[in-house]
């Protein structure tokens, strides 16, 4: 069914779909439309059997859910940015414990300074947790991730987070096209545990494991994702049939088959990307654009095998690695190793920075054209840094950079949080 | 289950990790020796019947009772049960009323005719037992039991000894006496009364073995001087007439010169007889008394009076038949009595001495190699075995505490010997185990429960009538009290050690069974030691 | 038998006694008792937490017929039960993290309220630390919201898994290898620390009791009428370690038992929020005696010694027993 409906509302409605039994979920911006609408729909019974906790903290939030799943129950939560952090103990517990969870990261940046915007500073500082993390480029694909990432999940015991971009998708309202009930039962069986807590089989889950098998632990769970990167395109292959759209999957090229620039890039900023890319092209510019879906496990040959031909890898990324650079360019630069690709990083959009079709173009140009940074932080506002830079070196001690920052901006303090 | 490696494990499988190779010290189940079945002069395994008693399983505390003592129901009245004194729950509250307990067991097998176990396989030997008094018949018991054939020569009419014709029928009624002295003629053993034996050595021949038991009956004296007509006399002779048809007659103003039990059985039976006054006339004071300040107590609540610290000097003074001269002593540093040269008049119908007794020896005329000495014959103390081979003694007639307790016991100790004798053996006792003193227990675990007092007569009929002045316990009580004993050094399958480790190290057997440790898992924390009620565990050094 | 009778040969103070009907026998006396955790655990000697666990385990698994299942916080009880390749656990368990038991145990119980598995019931564990510290938001979270969960705190008094630190549980002037004792104030010190039992009832719950590993029986009851509530429920059972008190291993029950008896512990139960009984204190005891057995309080009593912090340390036990009314009302405080 067609539907004009906010981003967040056809995910908790996505998830309604999935069936889950536990969901458990503490409030966060850009998160808190998904489980106000889930709660709405547990609480008039929509969902049923299904419990929803009113946690009190997101470590909570994905503790229930860790019990919840290991009792043998389809578990959902939700967080974004500090929410994350806040919970990242028990974010890589879930995933060591091999706990089917399903949980959705509305994309926000992490403070200080707190900033409530997006960019996806926290999936990757959750990058090395153990979770498969996919990203939604758009919010149909968000919905359907939904669906997918519990097959997935359930399919391999381990947990998925759908990471979709804050307020860009969340808030944003759209058509979607909503499946029934019935599909979604005939697409995703009910869970069934590969390990469960249960008294007629009482197994200790959990247990302290040392030098003598801790390194085979860690390799298994690569392992686990190995066998992601095959089950990742199968399943969205039978969703394609099934739902009959293509969404999901490891990667999704666009004008790559030809392209000399190809731009890299996750969530929805692929969609500014292809327009961009459509306007370029009108240019005669032979440039594509690489979505990465599945962010982990890292699709290391189907990167490789669309970007070894282009001449230059652009890699856009909402996320930075301080004191080093690029996050999402590290790992695409694995996927090129030896290959003679010359390797651009853009830092874009950070703490919500907009980006713009225009700014876009002009960078690639700049690529194309050779006079592109290695690193560029794209619509830096140079004038303020420069500032700022020039009074640190005159007094070691200069107060704090924010307000400082903020100062030249004109604005006193921001007013959400 | 599809378990993920490592991660998650199968229960219960730290069974692989034998944590017991941590252990320096181990701990070890022992028996240590109860304070009260260490004193027992009969031996009796205290702790052991009242375990039984416990449970309200009487017949069988019984019959671990009679291992070692056949009269339950005697000894539950004359007793001066040591073993209450030395009781370690008398460090808490008060001691365990074993000798009440005992005496409900007594009563109890009275009243539901229980029997003795039919004795072993008949061994052909005879014994001969002199004497059917407690050490007497208690020997003839045990030899009886352990399949001899026994003869007892009684030169009285009846048996009981001294607990008949000296103990008062108030303090033990002789329906009692009966029962348990006939339970023995019912296990077999033949006895002969009014049949004195006069030449033990003649006898010998008929025989494999003897035991002799013949008590002290004779009267001690004192000298008194005294005018003709004075009534003086003794305390045996007269306890032994109150068993007869006669009576003694005592008149109004009775007193008695001595100190011990004796004296004061005889004033309360003068108070019985109608005398109006009782007085117990001895020389030094109430805390020197040999009599038993219980006894001492009660004659006192029946108005027997006492001339502490006095003697008597002479009777007939200024022709006056019936006044005695007393005269007042004193105690001097080291605690003996000291005449003062005061004198006093006591008006008296009758004296009574009652200074002890000393034992007939006649008929021990003419057997080589005996040792007699203080009056007493010498036995070999491990054995009961007097200086001729095969003749074996007991009770009051050898160097001993006299009582009925110390007399069952010599009674089973030669019995014992005998048996080993006659088959050329000797009787090794089991070897005792460590005392289980107070310091062993760990006392917390026993709820607090002060003694149950046995009911007496009242005053009004104990004075005027030979009625039992000691009552019973009800069967509630009995168990009340037996439940108070705190096994001491022996489990009493608490389950303490079972619960309280903390490696689930110890196994339990099930009823009657104990425990066992698992030194697979035992890290030897001792806790288990720490927290035994009973002080049944202890830790060893581990051999490494 | 007459069955009125009482027990007074051990009362009801010893694990079991044979004078009684098997049903009124203490779990840990049973043959059949669950032995939630299995020998071979790694546990010190004379570990308290070891035996309290399997008190307060058992005695669920009996309340409910073995339908139960565990969360299990980071801290002595799961490092020493659960090595790879072994555990001790008998019953379904699980350990996520050292702050979470209380929430993994929420999660556990909604999924089997979802699933319908009402027969199967919860408990969630852990340490003093797991419990008042670090784990506190989880469990005020689980309490908050009446999961139902029974929550039980083996309380050593101190973070003893990481080698022995401090914890808002270390009692005042204990040593502990963050409150040396050295300076003016050595141990831990006094005005800090909270009582988590009394926390707990401010949340109102169901059901919030303490108790010891020295008093089985009372500790197996709380136990057991927990497990007959539903809704959070919290017990706090005080389980001496011989390790981080410095003390005899087999001393273990003797301490847990001196503890009450001097009114350093009180063992109380409540519902909703009100004290509904207190164990009183049978043989009242000054608390020299029971610091004086552990090695943590060895600087009160050396040359010069701190008579005035034992005199602080009395006080408190003193304000325990006004407070909690611990003694019979025949004796005078
Ligand atoms: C008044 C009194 C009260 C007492 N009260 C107590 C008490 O309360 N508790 C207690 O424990 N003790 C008491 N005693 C002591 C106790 O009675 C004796 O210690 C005990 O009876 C000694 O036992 P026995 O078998 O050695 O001798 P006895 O009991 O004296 O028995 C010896 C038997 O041998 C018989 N006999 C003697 N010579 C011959 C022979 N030649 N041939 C055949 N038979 C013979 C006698 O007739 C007698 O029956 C009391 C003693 C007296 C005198
Ligand atoms: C988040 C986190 N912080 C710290 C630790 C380290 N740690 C593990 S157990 C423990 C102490 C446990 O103390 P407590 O809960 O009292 O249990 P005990 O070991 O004393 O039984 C600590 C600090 C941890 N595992 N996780
Ligand atoms: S350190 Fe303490 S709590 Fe931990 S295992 Fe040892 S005794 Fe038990
Ligand atoms: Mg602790």
């Amino acid at each position: 069914m067609r539907k004009q409906i906010e981003g967040s509302r056809a995910v908790a409605e996505a998830v309604a779909l999935a069936r889950p039994e536990v969901i458990c979920a503490y409030p966060i911006s850009p998160q808190t439309h998904i489980v106000e609408g889930l709660g709405e729909l547990v609480k008039s019974g929509k969902i049923a059997p299904c419990e929803f906790v009113n946690v009190e903290s997101e470590f909570a939030a994905m503790s229930v859910a860790i019990g919840a799943s290991a009792a043998g129950a389809r578990a959902y939560t939700a967080t974004a940015s500090q929410g994350l952090l806040f919970m990242a103990e028990a974010v890589y517990n879930a995933s060591g414990l091999g706990l089917p969870i399903v949980m959705t990261l509305a994309n926000r940046a992490i403070g200080a300074p707190i900033n409530i915007w997006n960019d996806h500073s926290d999936s990757m500082s959750q990058r090395d947790c153990g979770w498969i993390q996919l990203f939604a480029a758009h919010n149909q694909e968000a919905l359907d991730l939904h669906i997918q990432a519990f097959k997935l999940a359930e399919e391999l015991s381990m947990p998925v987070m759908v990471c979709m971009d804050g307020f860009i998708l969340t808030h944003a309202v759209e058509g979607i096209d909503m499946p029934t009930q019935d599909e979604v039962d005939a697409f995703l069986p009910p869970y069934e545990p590969r390990q469960v807590l249960d008294p007629a089989e009482p197994v200790s889950i959990g247990a302290m494991v040392g030098p003598e098998a801790f390194m085979e632990v860690r390799y298994l769970a690569h392992a686990k994702q190995t066998v992601a990167l095959e089950r990742i395109p199968e399943i969205a292959a039978e969703f394609c049939d099934r739902f009959g759209r293509n969404t999901g999957g490891l990667v999704r090229s666009y004008h790559c088959d030809d392209a000399e620039t190809i731009v890299v890039a996750l969530g929805s900023v692929i969609g500014t990307l292809r327009e961009t890319v459509e306007e370029l092209r009108r240019d005669g510019m032979k440039i594509g654009v690489l979505g990465i879906s599945s962010f982990r496990p890292f699709p290391l040959a189907a990167v490789r095998e669309v970007l070894q031909g282009a001449k230059r890898v652009v890699v856009l990324e909402k996320s930075f690695s301080v004191g080093l650079g690029g996050v999402v360019s590290t790992d695409v630069r694995l996927a090129l190793e030896g290959a003679p690709v010359r390797g651009y990083t853009v830092v874009a959009g950070l703490g919500g920075r907009a980006i713009t079709r225009a700014s876009l173009a002009s960078t690639l140009r700049d690529a194309v054209d050779e006079k592109l940074e290695p690193l560029t932080f794209m619509d830096l506002d140079w004038r303020i840094v420069n500032r700022q830079l020039e009074r640190e070196a005159a007094s070691r001690r200069s107060g704090p950079i924010a307000e400082n920052l903020l100062r030249d901006v004109g604005s006193v303090a921001s007013k959400v949080s | 289950m599809d378990k993920p490696f490592a991660i998650t494990l199968d229960p219960g499988s730290s069974l692989a990790n034998k944590t017991g190779s941590w252990r320096t010290m181990r701990p070890v189940y022992v028996d240590r020796l109860p304070p009260c079945n260490a004193q027992c002069p009969a031996g009796e395994d205290i702790q052991g019947w009242l375990y039984h008693a416990e449970s309200g399983d009487y017949e069988t505390a019984w019959r671990q009772l009679v291992r070692d003592n056949p009269f339950p129901a005697i000894m539950g009245r004359v007793c001066y049960h040591t073993c209450e004194s030395v009781c370690n729950r008398g460090k808490l509250d008060e001691p365990v009323g074993i000798n009440s307990v005992e005496r409900f067991l007594g009563d109890e097998a009275i009243t539901r005719g229980w029997r003795f176990e039919p004795p072993a396989a008949d061994s052909g030997k005879r014994v001969l037992v002199v004497g059917a008094g407690p050490s007497g018949m208690s020997a003839a018991y045990h030899l009886r039991r352990l399949g001899h054939r026994v003869t007892v020569y009684e030169a009285g009419p009846l048996m009981g000894g001294m607990m008949r014709f000296g103990i008062p029928q108030y303090r033990l009624p002789r329906d009692v006496l009966d029962a348990e002295m006939q339970r023995i003629v019912d296990l077999g053993a033949e006895v002969r009364l009014n049949s004195k034996v006069k030449r033990i050595e003649e006898m010998m021949a008929e025989f494999d073995a003897a035991f002799l038991a013949v008590g002290a009956h004779i009267g001690k004296r004192a000298f008194i001087p005294a005018k003709d007509g004075s009534r003086i006399l003794d305390a045996v002779s007269v306890l032994r007439s109150m068993e007869g048809e006669e009576k003694p007659m005592l008149g109004r103003r009775v007193v008695v010169y001595g100190g011990g039990n004796t004296a004061i059985d005889v004033a309360r039976t003068a108070r019985r007889l109608g005398a109006t006054e009782a007085i117990i006339v001895y020389r030094r004071t109430r805390e020197k008394m040999p009599a038993h300040d219980f006894e001492v107590e009660e004659a006192l609540q029946e108005g027997v009076m006492v001339k502490w610290l006095s003697t008597i000097k002479q009777q007939g003074a200024d022709g006056d038949a019936g006044a005695l001269t007393i005269e007042k002593m004193e105690l001097d540093e080291k605690g003996f009595p000291q005449p003062t040269g005061e004198f006093e008049t006591l008006e008296a119908d009758s004296l009574v001495l009652a200074l002890g007794q000393d034992v007939d020896l006649s008929l021990l005329d003419g057997v080589p190699g005996l040792e007699l000495k203080d009056g007493v014959v010498q036995v070999d103390p491990a054995t009961m075995m007097a200086g001729r081979a095969g003749l074996f003694a007991g009770g009051d007639m050898v160097p001993a505490e006299r009582n009925v307790t110390v007399a069952v016991g010599h009674g089973k100790k030669a019995a014992r010997h005998i048996d080993a004798w006659l088959r050329g053996t000797r009787y090794a006792p089991p070897p005792k185990h460590e005392l289980a003193s107070f310091e062993r227990l760990n006392t917390w675990y026993y709820s607090d429960a002060p003694k149950t007092m046995r009911p007496q007569l009242d005053l009004a009929r104990r004075t005027g009538s030979f009625d039992e002045v000691q009552g019973g316990l009800t069967e509630d009580n009995a168990l009340f009290e037996a439940r108070r004993c705190l096994s001491c050094g022996n489990c009493f399958e608490c389950d303490n050690c079972y619960g309280v480790c903390p490696d689930n190290a110890v196994i339990k057997l099930g009823p009657g069974q104990r425990f066992q440790f698992n030194y697979d898992y035992c890290k030897g924390c001792g806790i288990c030691v720490a927290e035994c009620p009973c002080g049944a565990i202890e830790m060893v050094a581990e051999e490494v | 038998m007459n069955a009125s009778i009482k027990f007074y040969q051990t009362g009801t103070f010893t694990v079991g006694n044979r004078l009684l009907s098997p049903e009124q026998r203490s779990v840990q006396a049973s043959l059949e008792r669950s032995n939630a955790i299995n020998s071979g655990h790694r546990a010190c000697q004379g570990c308290g937490e070891a035996l309290g666990a399997r008190y307060a385990v058992d005695a669920a698994m009996r309340a409910v017929n073995g339908q139960l299942i565990a969360a299990n916080a980071t801290g002595c009880l799961e490092v020493f039960s659960t090595p790879y390749p072994e555990t001790s656990w008998q019953l379904p368990w699980i350990h996520s993290l050292f702050g979470n038991a209380a929430a993994v145990g929420t999660g556990i119980a909604a999924a089997l309220k979802v699933k319908g598995r009402q027969d199967v019931r919860v408990i969630a564990q852990g340490g003093d630390g797991g419990t008042t510290d670090i784990g506190f938001g989880c469990l005020s979270g689980m309490f908050e919201r009446n999961d139902d969960v029974l929550y039980l705190c083996y309380d050593n008094e101190a973070y003893m898994n990481t080698g022995v630190q401090r914890s808002s549980a270390t009692p005042h002037a204990a040593r502990t290898n963050t409150t040396m004792p050295v300076g003016p104030e050595p141990g831990a010190p006094f005005g800090q620390g909270k009582k988590l039992p009394l926390i707990a009832m401010a949340h109102e719950i169901p059901y919030v009791a303490t108790a010891t590993v020295a008093d089985l029986h009372d500790l197996e009851n709380k136990v057991e009428r927990a497990m007959s509530m539903h809704g959070a429920r919290y017990l706090h059972v005080l389980v001496p370690c011989p390790l981080g008190w410095g003390a005899d291993s087999a001393d273990t029950i003797k301490l847990a038992r001196l503890a009450r008896e001097t009114g350093i512990f009180p063992v109380l139960e409540a519902e909703r929020g009100e004290v509904t009984a207190v164990s009183k204190i049978r043989r009242r005891i000054p608390v020299e005696e029971y610091l004086r057995l552990q090695k943590r309080f060895a600087h009160l009593f050396g040359k010069p010694g701190h008579p005035e912090m034992v005199a602080a340390i009395q006080a408190e036990a003193d304000r325990n027993i006004c407070r909690f009314k611990l003694l019979d009302k025949t004796e005078a405080v």
